[in-house]
């Protein structure tokens, strides 16, 4: 008998998304402008995906109000370039660091907030990044401010060249989410996160610390969340509070890529963003319509099959991609049955 | 004298946001249902207000007796064959529906009624006002402040005084035993959602006979409701009036401040309560 996490599934997958990970990286050879904005637009959601699944999927904290680190990011991108002078490359890391330090007291203050209070806490703390944007003249006020393109130009010194560059940086920040949410999962801390996913009130008697758990996560995604954040405005090249601090584009989309896709799963965002981007692209032109659909698909989903799409497919054939669950093979001569985790 | 003003004005602004916090904090204390599309529900009852208003040449308070029944109509309806199903343990399922909810309205006034701003006509009942001692109170936000006070107290009073209100606590203290007394918990939700969209109703009249609304604005007045709630204490009808009159007096004086500090000064005031005192100033009820 024997206890693995790996699966010959697991092991493919692995390998395919290696190979889909080298070829994405050469896209710039391949891909044209148009394809390459598109492709950078993908890997930036689904970074954001994968992190408000680690908040909502994981650490059962359910927030609507993640838009504030994207926006909280992007300003302190634009302010760290344009203010202070410091070099793209490096006010990268900055504004994650930023978004991980304010994202420290905010949890604790907001952490006092249970349940589905918690969520509109959230939105209230996004509300306030927004006002405050909103009355910093330095950065344009309530109209927003765009990159000199003398910053812009620092990237790279040809149009390609920075197109190119903006789409490694998008790639290269949504290996680094999918690696860390997979590093985190698979970590202690990944366990005692499964473990308040499926039953709060069970991991708190075995003795895991929930507050510094989830406080842990949150800092975590508030960080990674501001670096995505700070990459959005860096591809857009301009700012406003009311892009910054959107509710629609950085939370609303994102809970549907999640909730479609399969909540709690590693799987379920990356499967949502595909099929996210694949209505966008044939349905987008019917407008607020559109919209509708996404909203009564979310709803239909939630009440029907509740851990999506990537849940249903585990369901019926206990496919993993991500090895995270222990399995234990060799019992018997037949196929051992699905694990749950 | 401009200070008095303020604090007078936010007062009744803050009768305002005491109707949108009072159905949210009633779903919540019956079911512990936290409605994200709360806000857009009362831009629903404001478009809904105008439709019967201009379909019907009534004046907008005389829309009222068809669309407060009508939004109590939504209310159970919505209820009984969407969120019933979302009932239990988990909190995402509701608050995963409602937003999804909320998506699907915004965007459904937005194709019906575009977003060009609108506002409901109330003739001279916008500008009359009454004098005293220097200061000018309008006679429409004092309708509103005593329409906040009477729902409350109507409430409160249906809560502790009635056979539905008996129904709800005991729906509110424990659901199954509720249930094995004959207490048919779907339909005591349903008329929970119900009554409170029909508070909404009012609620979504008075903004827009107020100020100008459009199928974006629902957000922020969900925000205002449930800092009310929480600044007044979970489960305390008349705390979440008091939440409300902070709430509109901070935006009031921050507004008299600097013109930019009105809304943020409200969220600072709230956010520096739940620092302090995190349970609310008059908390009745675990959450």
């Amino acid at each position: 008998m024997q206890v693995t996490r790996t699966s010959p599934l697991s092991r493919a997958a692995m390998l395919i998304g290696l190979v889909v990970l080298v070829a994405l990286a050469a896209a710039p050879w391949w891909a044209g402008r148009a394809e390459l904005r598109l492709f950078g637009e993908m890997f930036l959601y689904m970074a954001l995906a994968t992190l408000w699944n680690l908040l909502a999927g994981y650490a059962g904290l359910v927030s609507v109000g993640q838009q504030a680190y994207v926006g909280l990011g992007g300003y302190a991108f634009f302010a760290l370039t344009m203010l202070f002078g410091v070099p793209v490359y490096l006010a990268l890391p900055l504004a994650a660091l930023g978004g991980a330090i304010v994202a420290a007291p905010v949890a604790a203050l907001i952490f006092r907030l249970r349940g589905a209070y918690f969520a509109i806490g959230t939105w209230v703390i996004s509300e306030v990044f927004r006002l405050i944007a909103a009355q910093t003249p330095a950065l344009g006020g309530g109209s927003g401010t765009s990159l000199p393109a003398g910053i812009v130009k620092t990237l790279a010194a040809s149009r390609d060249g920075r197109e190119a560059a903006a789409y490694w940086l998008a790639l290269g920040v949504m290996a680094l989410v999918l690696g860390a949410a997979f590093a985190v999962l698979r970590s202690r801390q990944g366990i005692a996160l499964t473990a308040i996913r499926d039953n709060e009130l069970a991991a708190r008697s075995l003795g895991i610390d929930i507050w510094r758990t989830k406080f842990v996560t949150y800092v975590l995604v508030g960080g990674l969340t501001a670096l995505v954040g700070a990459l959005i405005f860096l591809q857009k090249l301009r700012i406003s509070p009311e892009a910054a601090f959107s509710a629609n584009d950085w939370t609303a989309f994102v809970i549907f890529i999640v909730v479609i896709g399969g909540i709690g799963t590693l799987e379920g965002p990356i499967l949502g963003t595909l099929i996210f981007f694949a209505l966008r692209e044939t349905m987008a032109d019917l407008g607020t319509l559109y919209l509708i659909a996404l909203g009564v698909v979310a709803i239909a989903v939630m009440l029907k099959a509740p851990s999506g799409l990537w849940g249903l497919i585990r369901a019926r054939t206990g496919a993993e991609l991500f090895p995270l669950s222990y399995r234990v093979t060799g019992l018997t001569a037949r196929r051992p049955a699905p694990s749950k985790d | 004298m401009d200070w008095a003003n303020a604090v007078i004005q936010g007062t009744l602004l803050g009768g305002l946001y005491a109707l949108f916090a009072a159905g949210l904090s009633l779903i919540f204390g019956v079911m512990r249902l936290v409605n994200i599309a709360h806000g857009d529900l009362i831009v629903l009852a404001a478009y809904l207000g105008l439709t019967v208003s201009t379909a019907l040449g009534l004046h907008p308070l005389a829309a009222l007796a068809l669309v407060v029944p009508a939004m109590f109509a939504i209310g159970y309806a919505l209820q009984r064959v969407i969120l019933n199903r979302t009932m239990g343990g988990d909190i995402l399922p509701p608050l995963l529906v409602t937003f999804g909810l909320s998506i699907i309205l915004q965007n459904g006034l937005l194709t019906v009624y575009s977003a060009d701003p609108q506002k409901l006509q109330a003739g001279g009942l916008e500008t009359a006002s009454i004098s005293a001692g220097g200061l000018t109170v309008g006679v429409l936000p004092l309708i509103v402040f005593v329409t906040a006070v009477a729902i409350i107290g109507g409430l409160q009073w249906m809560f502790y005084r009635t056979a539905l209100g008996r129904a709800f606590r005991a729906t509110s203290d424990r659901q199954d035993v509720a249930q094995l007394m004959g207490l048919n918990r779907a339909h005591v939700f349903g008329l929970a959602m119900g009554l409170s969209l029909a508070v909404t109703a009012v609620a979504g009249i008075f903004l827009g006979v107020r100020t100008s609304f459009d199928p974006a604005v629902g957000g922020s007045r969900l925000i205002f409701g449930f800092e009310a709630v929480i600044i007044g204490g979970l489960g305390n009808l008349w705390g979440t009036l008091a939440g409300g009159i902070i709430l509109g007096v901070s935006q009031a004086i921050g507004g008299q401040i600097h013109p930019g500090l009105q809304l943020l000064a409200g969220h600072i005031v709230f956010l520096v309560i739940l620092a302090v005192r995190p349970r609310g100033l008059f908390p009745k009820m675990e959450d």
